[in-house]
């Protein structure tokens, strides 16, 4: 294990450095193609990131970023483009450990192993060895001691690693990736799931860092952080690159144009409202606290009233609606549907309630996909096939008959297993169960993921026609399409609803307060 | 989020506190470590019933009884602690224990004598039995790694068939008039003790050594907690893996010539019902079924534990009709014994 030697000491560059130097690109990817057999991941992209600089990467989802990600980071040979490390070519896809001296990136998804050290985790398969060619623990210890401290990581070598925190787990793989050689790390979200005083230590830590020689490519969802944090900004949208800039030279107004795109105009015609005030609310959420998910969340739905709830990935929305339908149970407040309480936390209780659901995947709890589409759409109301606990097959066809025609799902007939359907019809299914009990209320969890854009008209159309019907709606998307008519869209950010916007609003607004920026400001 | 991050940072502050506080004599000893010893304290407690139940217990001889009964069940205990620790399973081990030295036997035994073919000299019956045993490795390789089918499903199948090979081949009958060279394991003594028992020891103090100090131990236990992060790492895991099943089925087949050699025969059922114990030895030795944990010394006192209940039990009398359901019970108890001191919920 010669390699394990050679990196036992990394050097910290001189502190010199300034910010966003000039001289040759660390990385540079240029005319990057990158296609998923019909999809365009990449379409002619570029990036330059100058050695010593913090660079931003941020686009809305499907824009390319972690693509792009996998492509800098040798995962993914790019289908046309070229990718440079300091001006020369990128190595070989099979070379992982040259492709490790160039360029690290801590993902979301942990890489270390929860069931060893730290120690271990940082010198796996390169272990110091004693004079009998053994594995000399002493020697691993002192050496991630050594390491840990040179970059003032405060972690105990001994320690489990299951037993970090996701901010500790951060910085040992930042050191790790560190101790191969590499001065180019790429943070893939690395603010999802800390909380503010955490994220603050990160900051610091990458200023450090930055200071000693690093060179960070950083992504993230939140604005706010771009302009604390980083010297360059690069937007992807559409799998193209929009606009490189200095951060301190882009207003935010522009930065978030460039993200949305000028031409995103108001597609939809206005909608009447539906709501009809005199009748009870269909849904009522009074202080609805979880640890750690969200607080403090107070709204309602009118009857034939559509209200969006918006925020970023990690901002609770989706945590909020599954409680609605009790998917979860909330430690603190009360759901009331069409003014009765259901039990927190049971499916069936919402259900009886009056409450209507397409959850977030429907690969995951959408639908079973070898059952056929009669079964599954009318999985949630077995009392209506048949007395005493059976089902009577005809009249479950004819059930399930008259979603099909009413969806206009495209199918030979009912008794097709869901798994031979396209996802926008699948997600027809998954919404024809959604109302085959006349809901009161109907909750959409990103009722347009991953569905092409004629079922979506038509899936958007289906909910305005509920509304119409005087069902109260809730729609939990980032989704700005899915959110448009709304009558009022509810933002929340890092737990909280922060905003409440009324309908005819203009995609930066709605983006800005998403991402946890006041245009104002 | 003032509240939260309050609490965080004095849970950081526990967390590190903590840290210090589990690590024993300066960080020479972390808590891993002592985990592993997590059975001595009810082993000596055993011993110490057992004495009291009956003095015969601590003396040599029995002692010696103990290690030698145990030694071929404790090698397949031995193969599924290495196989659980890449987080598959295996378990075709039992019939590989009763085919591979039934194969030899049926080929070595003189015709005549029950269902032997006499086809081979005495001497090639130990390459013999080593070869079946690494052809069943082989074979199940192939189907888990190459063709990548379920591991659970794939040794289950093998099971079956094995067991109904060596049926078929012995005519549902026990192979006996093996040759002096199938006896010899079984029944030779090296330095006043069995050779099985310096065979069982010798292997668990080299597979302690491999997974514990070498790169090829340690990627084993990389490839069971992560095994995207194990490639990431450089590790080439499929030919680790490959590794580990093929020596798997190479000591379930040692094992099974050890016992024939004890016995003297090879009974169409041998190794019969052994994969049960051994999932619960390998589990109340502190192996997770997930994969990535435990020690080899920990399953060898899994092992050992067991064992010497059951002694216990035999000397204080307990009538043989009872022992079976008695060994159920014993695994429930020791599981629960290991639970207590191990401290952590078993997977």
């Amino acid at each position: 294990m010669k390699d394990g030697e050679r990196t036992a000491n990394p050097v910290p560059a001189p502190a010199d450095h300034g910010r966003a130097s000039t001289g040759l690109p660390i990385v540079e990817a240029t005319r990057i193609v990158k296609r998923f057999g019909p999809t365009v991941a990449l379409n002619g992209a570029r990036i330059t990131i100058r050695a010593g600089e913090t660079h931003a990467l941020v686009g809305r989802n499907g824009a390319g970023k972690s693509t792009l990600v996998s492509v800098l980071t040798g995962l993914q040979s790019p289908d046309e483009g070229k990718v440079t490390f300091g001006g020369s070519p990128a190595p070989r896809l099979a070379d992982r450990d040259a492709w490790r001296q160039r360029v690290a990136c801590v993902y979301q998804k942990s890489t270390i192993i929860p069931t060893l050290t730290v120690a271990e985790n940082l010198f796996l398969n390169r272990h110091d060895h004693g004079p009998s060619r053994l594995i000399s623990w002493t020697g691993v210890r002192r050496r991630a001691q050594e390491l840990l401290s040179t970059w003032s990581v405060d972690v105990d070598p001994q320690t489990p690693a299951g037993d970090l925190n996701v901010e500790q787990r951060q910085f040992v793989e930042i050191a790790r990736a560190l101790s191969f050689g590499a001065r180019f790390i790429i943070l893939d979200e690395p603010t999802a799931q800390l909380d503010g005083a955490a994220i603050n230590r990160l900051f610091d830590r990458i200023r450090d860092l930055q200071r000693q020689g690093v060179t960070f490519l950083f992504i993230s969802h939140h604005l706010q952080e771009v302009y604390e944090i980083c010297d360059m900004v690069t937007v992807f949208r559409d799998a193209r690159h929009i606009v490189t800039a200095p951060v301190a030279g882009l207003p935010r107004t522009e930065l978030v144009a460039a993200m949305t795109g000028e031409a995103a105009a108001d597609r939809r015609q206005e909608r009447p409202s539906s709501l009809d005030s005199t009748a009870p609310p269909a849904l009522s959420v009074r202080a609805l606290g979880s640890d750690g998910d969200y607080g403090d969340v107070t709204f309602r739905v009118g009857a034939g009233e559509i209200v969006g709830l918006a925020g970023a990935a990690a901002s609770g929305r989706t945590e909020v609606a599954e409680t609605v339908v009790g998917l979860r149970a909330a430690s603190t407040g009360n759901i009331e549907i069409a003014g009765r309480r259901p039990r927190p936390g049971s499916v069936p209780a919402a259900l009886a309630a009056g409450a209507g659901f397409v959850p977030q995947d429907r690969h995951h709890q959408g639908f079973v996909p070898d059952m056929s589409i009669a079964d599954n759409a009318t999985l949630s109301v077995p009392k209506r096939l048949g007395q005493g606990g059976f089902l009577n097959r005809g009249r479950r066809d004819r059930l399930a008959e008259g979603m099909i025609r009413n969806l206009a799902i495209k199918t030979p007939g009912p008794e097709l297993p869901v798994s031979g359907l396209s996802g926008g019809n699948q997600q027809k299914v998954v919404m024809a169960r959604a109302l085959a009990d006349d809901p009161r209320l109907l909750v959409l969890i990103n009722p347009t993921a991953g569905v092409d854009v004629r079922s979506k008209e038509f899936l958007l159309g289906k909910v305005e026609e509920t509304a119409q019907s005087g069902t109260g709606v809730l729609i939990a998307s980032d989704e700005l399409d899915d959110l448009r008519m709304c009558d009022r869209v509810l933002v929340m950010f890092q737990g909280r609803v922060t905003n409440e916007i009324a309908r005819g609003w203009h995609d930066h607004d709605l983006v800005a307060a998403m991402e946890g920026m006041d245009l104002n400001a | 989020m003032p509240e939260t991050v309050v609490a965080d940072a004095s849970a950081t502050a526990t967390d590190a506190h903590r840290a210090k506080r589990i690590a024993l004599l300066g960080g020479r000893i972390p808590l891993a470590r002592l985990r592993d010893l997590a059975l001595v304290p009810a082993i000596v407690a055993i011993a110490i019933v057992g004495q009291i139940v009956n003095p015969v217990f601590l003396q040599a001889d029995n002692l010696i009884n103990v290690l030698q009964t145990m030694s071929e069940m404790a090698l397949l205990v031995l193969a599924q602690t290495m196989i659980l620790i890449v987080k598959k399973m295996d378990l075709s081990l039992e019939s590989t224990m009763g085919l591979a030295p039934g194969v030899a036997a049926w080929l070595v035994v003189p015709a005549g004598a029950g269902h032997g073919l006499g086809l081979i000299p005495g001497g090639l019956s130990i390459p013999v039995t080593l070869a079946v045993g690494l052809l069943i490795g082989v074979i199940n390789s192939v189907l888990i790694i190459r063709f990548g089918l379920n591991g659970f499903i794939v040794t289950l199948g093998m099971l079956i068939v094995l067991r109904g090979i060596l049926t078929g081949i012995s005519g549902g009958q026990t192979f006996f008039q093996l040759p002096s060279s199938m006896l010899y394991l079984g029944t030779a003594e090296w330095i006043g003790m069995p050779a099985s028992i310096w065979i069982c020891l010798a292997l668990f103090a080299v597979a302690i050594v491999v997974l514990g100090w070498t790169s090829f131990g340690r990627s084993l236990y990389a490839i069971g907690g992560n095994v995207d992060a194990a490639k990431a790492a450089g590790i080439r895991t499929d030919r680790v893996l490959w590794i580990v099943i093929v020596t798997g089925s190479l000591l379930a087949a040692l094992a099974g010539l050890m016992l024939s050699g004890r016995l003297a025969s090879v009974a169409s059922a041998q190794g019969n019902g052994y994969i049960f114990t051994v999932f619960a030895a390998a589990v109340i030795g502190g192996i997770s079924l997930n994969g990535g944990k435990g020690t080899v010394f920990g399953a060898f006192s899994g092992i050992l534990l067991l064992f010497m209940i059951q002694n216990v039990l035999t000397l204080a009398g307990v009538p043989a009709q009872w022992i079976g359901a008695l060994n159920g019970l014993i695994i429930l108890v020791a599981l629960t014994i290991s639970r207590i001191t191990g401290g952590k919920v078993q997977e």
